[in-house]
């Protein structure tokens, strides 16, 4: 078995393992825990809509705050969009997705994705410098800040590097970004990519809490 | 044994360099209760802490993305820039402890030692962190990207610094004297009592006492009581206005909770507890909260959890009655015609969600009413809340803060300050000793009883 049979066989079936099961465990593991009643007098009941306003609203930050925070703010939004725009407007992606479960649906032109890869690479890397250099950053960031950035940045780079035919011999590149988006995969129930999943939990928790007094979210 | 000149040069070394030739700011000092061991005290802060753990705690633990944001909402980063007052940070060593003890992962974290063992230095330092420089305002909940409620956190944070005996004497001797005495600041049910009668003769206002039956129990604060009595008079005379048959009940009067604030959940319940007990012996409708934020939090939104179940009465801040009385045309007004300013209690409006209350009220008295840039629910607290006033030592910090409070003031023009919690009117009156500040505090219920129609 080469390196690519690798990456394409037991890596990928034993880190998508590593992913659900890892995911599912954390996930049960805050979720399963007491929940207790509270007795007090609602100002309001629409807790759900409470939920689910606040998951959404806290997409932006309130205008209060959007001089304070624009540049952090643009910057995860050109990461996070960019790396959508590349894991699924790609069509080697999606075909590579059709063959795992069926799916399938339309890409975007290479040269955009390359593009959105480019723009992706350098908002990842001012995050790192800002993380880097921020004194509040600085004092907050921990292993999993640094690795979960390393482990988002390395499928974008070798991603690029494969389809630029850089660096090794294609098969080579190609099973090299396959295993450092597994690499992913294991790491993500682990640190703080799981708030992919735990965003919605957060702020609908948050969002719900806060309906039922009547206070703004 | 008194330190040698050694000792005093390594503790407290000189300072050359900077324009402030001196002796070199002291390391971190901190308060300690008690001779518990250090391990012990470990123990007990991480038990105490995770006690009102639960499935929405722990998913505010997992939560946090370490993006930063939250110091762009607290008052003590956006004046200081100094990183460690950033609000997420003042839950590390509690989130060092929840990822070891309890997190789903945690024999991972054990295993490899990934997350090492809280130690007793690490809380003291944090102790500055968790009460001199938190307010437990909740301006950092509402930037969170991921809706983590920080202040949430940093209240549970101190039912374990309580429980270590790591809070700050100030208000840990406040807490103490309000569960032995029945108040903090010395307002006993005796001298509360001789309040009462001497403004009853003073006002010539009737202010019944103890009356066994009463559709409405009216509590009171203990600042409002030994520095405020105007505001017993205030209410008196609005409530006979309205034509209510209310009581002030001895057994059941102090709304101030300094156990919620210092971090002890069981004298919390009790402070909570002589309330509830004081309105159900007198068959009491209603229980109206005073001029007080953390009040309105701890017997609105947490005293039904404390009893068991749902309150037999209502509960009420004074400002949410006074609206409810003027829209429905009891409450009978003659128009101020001031441009008024309203600071927002953290705890009635941001946390208590009690934001249009005082506007109503406001608008009821005819009153231009010229919003804060960034009033309402976003409105920078004054820094004298979660008992921060209380404490000496963060005198020089929260004069810091409350300079953005003036600059949030000023910037409306308005002719009179206005707002309807006594701590903040503490604060307020305190701050502007101290800058010279030509704006004083004004309490809205006292606006009210000044403006009631004959």
């Amino acid at each position: 078995m080469d390196l690519l049979d690798f990456a394409r066989g037991p890596a990928l079936l034993w880190s998508l393992v590593i992913l659900v099961l890892g995911v599912a465990w954390r996930l049960a593991g805050v979720l399963l825990q007491k929940r207790r009643p509270d007795y007090s007098e609602p100002r309001s009941t629409a807790v759900a809509a409470g939920a689910i306003g606040t998951i959404f609203r806290r997409m932006w930050p309130r205008k209060e705050f959007q001089a304070r925070t624009a540049y952090s703010t643009t910057l995860s939004y050109v990461f996070h969009i960019g790396l959508a725009i590349v894991v699924f407007g790609f069509v080697p992606h999606i075909l590579f997705v059709r063959n795992l479960t069926g799916l399938s649906w339309s890409g975007l032109p290479s040269g955009f994705i390359y593009a959105a890869g480019v723009v992706t690479l350098v908002a990842l890397v001012a995050a790192l410098v800002r993380r880097l250099t921020h004194p509040v950053l600085k004092l907050l960031s921990n292993f999993d800040d640094y690795f979960s950035w390393f482990v988002t940045a390395a499928p974008v780079v070798t991603g690029l590097m494969a389809v630029a035919h850089f660096g090794a011999r294609y098969e080579t590149i190609l099973a090299v970004h396959i295993l450092t988006v597994e690499l992913l995969f294991v790491w993500f129930p682990f640190g703080k990519l799981m708030h992919a999943v735990l965003f919605a939990v957060s702020r609908g928790t948050t969002g719900a809490l806060f309906a039922r007094k009547g206070a703004a979210t | 044994m008194s330190a040698t000149p050694t000792d005093i040069d390594e503790l407290h070394p000189l300072e050359k360099e900077g324009p402030r030739f001196g002796i070199k700011k002291p390391a971190a000092r901190y308060d300690k209760q008690g001779e518990t061991p250090d391990a012990e005290r470990i123990e007990t802060a991480m038990r105490s802490f995770v006690r009102d753990f639960g499935a929405n705690v722990s998913t505010y633990m997992e939560s946090c993305i370490h993006c930063g944001m939250c110091a762009e909402a607290c008052h003590y980063y956006v004046q200081t820039e100094d990183p460690k007052y950033t609000p997420i940070w003042k839950l590390e060593p509690f989130k060092q402890a929840y990822k070891r003890e309890m997190s789903p992962f945690a024999f991972f974290y054990r295993l490899f030692n990934l997350k090492p063992r809280v130690t007793v230095e690490q809380l003291e330092q944090w102790q500055e962190l968790l009460y001199d420089s938190c307010t437990l305002c909740g301006r950092c909940t509402l930037i969170c990207p991921m809706g983590i409620d920080i202040a949430r956190l940093v209240g549970l944070a101190r039912h374990g610094m309580f429980r270590a005996g790591l809070v700050p004497h100030e208000l840990w001797a406040a807490a103490e004297r309000a569960e032995r005495e029945g108040s903090p600041l010395g307002a006993t049910p005796k001298v509360f009592k001789e309040r009462i009668e001497w403004l009853a003769d003073e006002h010539e206002v009737e202010i019944p006492l103890d009356r066994e039956r009463a559709d409405v129990v009216v509590t009171m604060s203990s600042i409002e009581i030994m520095k405020y009595p105007q505001s017993i008079v205030a209410i008196a005379k609005i409530l006979a206005h309205l034509g209510e048959n209310w009581t002030i009940r001895l057994d059941g009067y102090e709304a101030t909770n300094f156990g919620m604030l210092s971090g002890n959940a069981d004298w919390q319940k009790d402070m909570t507890m002589k309330i509830i007990d004081a309105a159900i012996r007198c068959g009491a409708k209603l229980v109206i909260l005073p001029e007080c934020g953390h009040a309105y939090g701890a017997l609105r939104w947490q005293g039904a959890d404390m009893y068991g179940g749902p309150l037999p009465f209502r509960v009420r801040h004074v400002s949410e009655y006074l609206a409810e009385n003027a829209k429905n045309g009891r409450l009978k007004l003659n128009k101020a015609g001031k441009s008024v300013t309203f600071h927002d209690p953290c705890q009635v409006s941001r946390r208590g969600g009690a934001t249009q209350a005082p506007r109503e009220v406001l608008a009821a008295l005819g009153v231009e009413l010229r919003e804060m840039q960034y009033g309402g629910d976003l409105n920078w607290c004054c820094g004298g809340g979660g008992g921060v006033v209380t404490i000496h030592r963060a005198d020089d910090l929260r004069y810091k803060v409350f300079e953005l409070k003036m600059k949030q003031v000023d910037a409306t023009g308005a002719e009179m300050l206005v707002s309807s919690c006594s701590n903040c009117r503490l604060t307020f009156d305190d701050g502007q000793a101290h800058f010279k500040w030509d704006k004083s505090m004004h309490s809205l219920l006292e606006l009210v009883a000044d403006n009631l129609a004959q």
